[in-house]
């Protein structure tokens, strides 16, 4: 590579850093994100003791140095319970945003490409799904699919295809009528071919950065089907299921339902920062 | 002008029936139809004869467009079957539990339009820079805030700490009070994140210009000039926010323990009472459908030109 390291890379790194530095909110972001990618790979790191064994000796103790977020009423430890329960709410989450993707990305790709009754087909079942809101639509999945994690990741993710299909096809409807297309097209290129090497990546970059806006958004709707219920079984921690378990001592145990939540919206928070922070550079790359 | 509300008016119907049939396919065509569900517990006692009889009085041996056809037939009567737990006619549960549903959502709407209102009037009129960052940076920590977590510590502070509202229940004004800010928290931010986006642009047209030139006061451009005109954007919101309001009181009727539309979708999801789902979802595109109506009429109104162009 001629281009190289120091000439290209090192001062487009540089530039990077220097956009995150003067952005404190962003940094903060980055950090808690970070943290909390690390919680959901290796709990290790964070806390030795086991999320589903406590000490009822000391159960429902506040917030302290040893407890940093209190103990439950079977005396589990809230962090160590939050920590685990990082793992299973974010796999829901990227599951959901990876079915919103990938479903309503090929459907909107598909749709946009070949157009005709297709496209029309298409289009108005999108326009019917969004005119049912995302949750309850997700709602009426669950009651029909069943319940548990991955249930409700998939139902979260198929009542997001709709934008995502939206947004594919007028990207693809954009770059169908390009130059290069036509060109691909003259030289005798065939359409699954041009579908796969010119449209798909030149189209592909709008519903990536949909995809980025959507973690945020699943993230709440899985810790709200959770919490009604729907997802994992009681004694495995999911952060919906925590706030749910601790509505019981809302009265006398505030830290049960105050720390997890807080977990919760602190990540939907940085989620939705560095989503926007995102969306914001390629606004500018045009 | 009628034949334009005629057209509106079969837009909004195909709607509905297109709501109808995706929810018909979803809730009765994926495995585990509500039948089976419901005699599940019978499995051991009733006989194979016994469950192929009531299958087949149900008519869920009939083939799936004839079933469609009785279903979507029958809804069109008002008719939108059993609910599986009660066993009592959808259409009437979902109409008695109504009510207590759009007094709550009703609340919720002031509460927001109000609230996200002047968060972004005060955001856009201060001249202290400082204020209106923090002002516009409201709205993204509302939309972030879990509504069950946010229903939660209003019931720790509110009603156990200082012991002022109810924490649960459905009695008198005084119990709608706390669910109600709990709705209107996500639905004001995004009232506040469109309305603070078209006043910005808004003060930026020619005619703020103008009217700064004849001499006319900042409150005076502000709530007159832009304000006028910067709602209309926002008014085309209204029937996206509606819906997320009702469907939001799943989980805050849930939290607060309340009687209404969203414990009973609660509920019925809890029992796979797809016909119950089913019914929800109807009322959930019905909102939606008239309140885009309602806008779509009202639009001509507010605003002259489009009234023109119709």
């Amino acid at each position: 590579m001629a281009t190289g390291f120091a000439t290209e890379v090192l001062p487009a790194a540089r530039g990077h850093a220097r956009f995150v530095l003067r952005r404190p909110g962003l940094l903060l972001s980055l950090v808690m994100f970070a943290l909390v990618l690390l919680a959901a790979l290796f709990p290790g790191l964070f806390t030795d003791d086991d999320p589903l064994v406590g000490t009822p000796r000391e159960k429902l103790r506040g917030p302290s140095a040893e407890h940093l977020f209190g103990t439950d009423q079977l005396g589990r430890d809230l962090f160590t319970r939050v920590v685990h329960a990082s793992s299973l709410s974010l796999r829901a989450t990227f599951v959901a945003v990876a079915v919103a993707l990938v479903v309503g990305g090929l459907l909107g790709l598909v749709s946009g490409f070949f157009g005709g009754w297709l496209d029309d087909v298409v289009m108005r079942v999108v326009d019917v799904l969004q005119a049912i809101p995302r949750l309850l639509l997700s709602l009426a999945l669950v009651s029909a699919l069943g319940f548990g994690t991955t249930k409700v990741a998939i139902a979260v993710g198929v009542a997001s295809v709709a934008g995502f299909a939206r947004v594919m096809r007028a990207e693809v409807l954009r770059v169908r009528s390009s130059v290069y297309v036509e060109a691909a097209r003259a030289s005798g290129v065939r359409s699954g071919g041009i579908l796969a090497r010119h449209v798909l990546p030149n189209a592909s970059g709008p519903v990536l950065v949909m995809a980025a806006l959507e973690f945020g958004i699943a993230i709440l709707s899985v810790s709200a089907l959770s919490f009604l219920g729907f997802g994992a079984p009681p004694p495995t921690p999911e952060w919906g299921v925590l706030v749910a378990d601790g509505r019981n001592f809302v009265a006398t145990a505030w830290w049960l339902t105050t720390f997890p939540g807080l977990v919760i919206a602190a990540t939907v928070l940085s989620a939705n920062r560095i989503s926007r922070a995102l969306d914001g550079e390629r606004r500018q790359d045009r | 002008m009628r034949r334009y509300l005629v057209r509106r008016l079969l837009q909004a119907v195909v709607v509905l029936w297109a709501a109808f049939t995706v929810s018909f396919i979803v809730l009765f065509l994926l495995p585990g139809d509500s039948l089976s569900i419901k005699l599940g517990g019978l499995e051991g006692t009733a006989t194979r004869e016994q469950i192929d009889a009531v299958r087949g009085a149900n008519g869920l041996d009939d083939p799936i467009h004839v079933q469609y056809a009785h279903a979507l037939g029958d809804a069109l009567t008002g008719d939108l079957g059993t609910s599986a737990q009660t066993g009592a006619p959808v259409a009437g549960t979902i109409v008695d539990a109504l009510p207590q549903t759009l007094q709550l959502t009703g609340v919720a709407m002031v509460l927001a339009v109000l609230g996200g209102g002047g968060v972004a009037l005060a955001a856009t009129f201060t001249r202290l820079r400082a204020l209106r960052q923090v002002l516009l940076s409201l709205p993204a920590i509302g939309i972030s805030m879990p509504g069950f977590w946010v229903g939660l510590l209003l019931v720790q502070v509110v009603s156990f700490q200082w012991g002022l509202l109810p924490a649960m229940g459905n009695e008198g004004w005084e119990s709608v009070v706390l669910p109600a800010l709990t709705l209107a928290l996500p639905a004001g931010a995004m009232v506040a994140q469109v309305l603070a986006k078209s006043m910005t642009t808004a003060l930026a047209e020619p005619y703020v210009e103008t009217a700064r030139a004849k001499g006319a006061g900042r409150v005076r451009i502000h709530l007159r000039h832009a304000l006028r005109n910067a709602s209309l954007p926002a008014l085309t919101l209204a029937a996206v926010v509606s819906g997320n309001v009702l469907v939001e009181s799943v989980v805050v009727e849930t939290v607060f323990s309340r009687a209404g539309i969203g414990r009973l979708t609660a509920a019925a999801v809890d029992n796979q009472d797809v016909a119950m789902v089913q019914g929800v979802v109807l009322l959930a595109a019905l909102v939606f459908v008239l309140v885009a109506l309602v806008v779509d009429l009202l639009y001509p109104v507010l605003d002259p030109r489009v009234g023109r162009a119709v």
